[in-house]
């Protein structure tokens, strides 16, 4: 089980998938510590966090199921 | 009644007072690209009054797969032109006001304060944050569309509508990224490759969202942010919440901000050469000296936490807290020294202090400390 973390836009290209299942991370904090290790270009990018389709500014409790969203800019036209 | 809106004008819910108020309608199109087009194309044939449209490019061939107004014949000009006949030929009833020339920070407030609604079909990040300055300065409602690569993005910002009492602010773009990225920052300016359908896709999307704001049909997407993703078929919705201190957009702040329209030109922005940027070496005697106060701009929930700032002030809330620095030199110091820079114009341009930026911010500081 675990997080399920979804990678929008110009993210993928940093992280080279999608999404990932079942990351072990008990709250947003540690999943980005952890993401940004895995994925070293992730720190220099820009994105908001959601938790299960709701924006979220600070550090947020995770449990098994949640869903978590990294949501970059998009600027094209 | 004619018959050329009678198949909408049937709709359950529709009728004539929601045709009339698109007739009475005033809709601002900025960028007549990939998504311009096609929500000019819509609302044009819905019976929108009133549209201006705004664009200082002229028509080239790689526009051709994605903004299909425009003819390998036309190549070379003004592409509002174009637009702006081709849709009197459509409806010669609808006024099309063309503007050949970009959206900037001259002329943004007079253009924008003769419309109702904002359509942002821009290209570029500066555009973006203009659109939404202005129209939280003018109180009006804006369309928010932009693709990357296979997916699009779409939402509702300022609508005063989607809130339930007068005194609370409408979320606006600041929401979502409260700081503009800097001209070196993103990469996006660059061909970053589109396929067509997509901002066609996003841009009737926009066009959608126009009709239902102007007739009050239906719930805008407002307070959401949409975004759907060509090639998997799927879309998915985030609920933005807003900023609890969000940045105050008023007519200083809109003064002192840099718009610049030359994203992906960064050596040579002028305005970046008015604050100094600084080494780490350099950093390092600054704050020892004890004139010197090292202000840390970062939002309070960024690692790592630091210990030799002399105080934080999160970007998004320097606007208020700016009064409480010190008559000093300020270093400002970020996680990439690009808000920094920003932060540091801000300073300079409102208390105008010595101010120093810390180049590649606390990323190159830990970096050559470890």
């Amino acid at each position: 089980m675990g997080i399920n973390v979804l990678f929008f836009g110009s993210l993928t290209d940093a992280t080279a998938v999608v999404e990932l299942n079942g990351v072990a991370a008990s709250n947003t904090a540690a999943l980005q510590e952890f993401l940004h290790q895995q994925y070293p270009a992730l720190r220099t990018a820009r994105y908001f966090i959601a938790v299960n389709q709701q924006m979220v500014r600070e550090n947020t409790d995770l449990k098994t199921g949640d869903v978590v969203a990294l949501m970059p800019p998009f600027s094209g036209g | 009644m004619n018959d050329r809106y009678i198949r909408q004008v049937i709709l359950p819910g529709f009728g004539m007072a929601a045709q009339d108020k698109l007739f009475a309608a005033k809709v601002l199109i900025v960028g007549m690209g990939g998504l311009g087009c096609p929500a000019l194309q819509y609302l044009v044939a819905a019976g929108v009054g009133t549209i201006g449209i705004m664009d200082g490019d002229t028509v080239s061939m790689s526009n051709l797969h994605r903004q299909l107004l425009f003819h390998a014949g036309e190549i070379g000009v003004p592409k509002v032109k174009l637009a702006a006949e081709k849709m009197k030929e459509q409806d010669s009833s609808i006024l099309v006001q063309a503007y050949p020339y970009a959206l900037t920070v001259g002329n943004a407030v007079e253009v924008i304060a003769d419309y109702d609604l904002v359509i942002d079909a821009t290209d570029n990040f500066m555009a973006k944050y203009l659109i939404n300055d202005v129209c939280v300065l003018l109180n009006k409602p804006w369309i928010y569309g932009a693709v990357s690569q296979y997916q699009g993005q779409l939402s509702v910002f300022n609508w005063r509508e989607g809130v339930p009492s007068a005194q609370s602010q409408p979320i606006n773009y600041r929401d979502l990224f409260p700081v503009s990225p800097a001209p070196h920052e993103i990469a996006t300016c660059e061909e970053a490759g589109v396929i067509g359908v997509l901002p066609g896709i996003i841009g009737t999307m926009q066009a959608a969202e126009a009709i239902k704001i102007i007739t009050g049909l239906g719930r805008p997407l407002y307070g959401r942010l949409y975004s759907y993703d060509l090639l998997q078929a799927s879309g998915y919705e985030i609920n933005i919440v807003k900023q609890r201190d969000p940045v105050k957009i008023d007519q200083a702040f809109f003064e002192a901000m840099n718009y610049d329209p030359f994203c992906g030109q960064p050596e040579e922005d002028p305005d970046m050469h008015d604050i100094e940027e600084i080494n780490v070496d350099t950093f390092m005697q600054l704050r020892a000296d004890p004139d010197v106060f090292v202000l840390d701009v970062r939002e309070k929930h960024e690692y790592p936490a630091i210990d030799f700032a002399d105080a934080q002030i999160p970007m998004s809330e320097l606007q208020t807290g700016m009064a409480a620095l010190p008559d000093k030199s300020i270093c400002v110091i970020c996680h990439q020294g690009i808000r920094s820079v920003y932060a540091a114009q801000l300073i300079k341009a409102r208390r105008n202090l010595t101010v120093y930026s810390l180049k590649g911010g606390l990323t190159a500081y830990f970096k050559q400390e470890s």
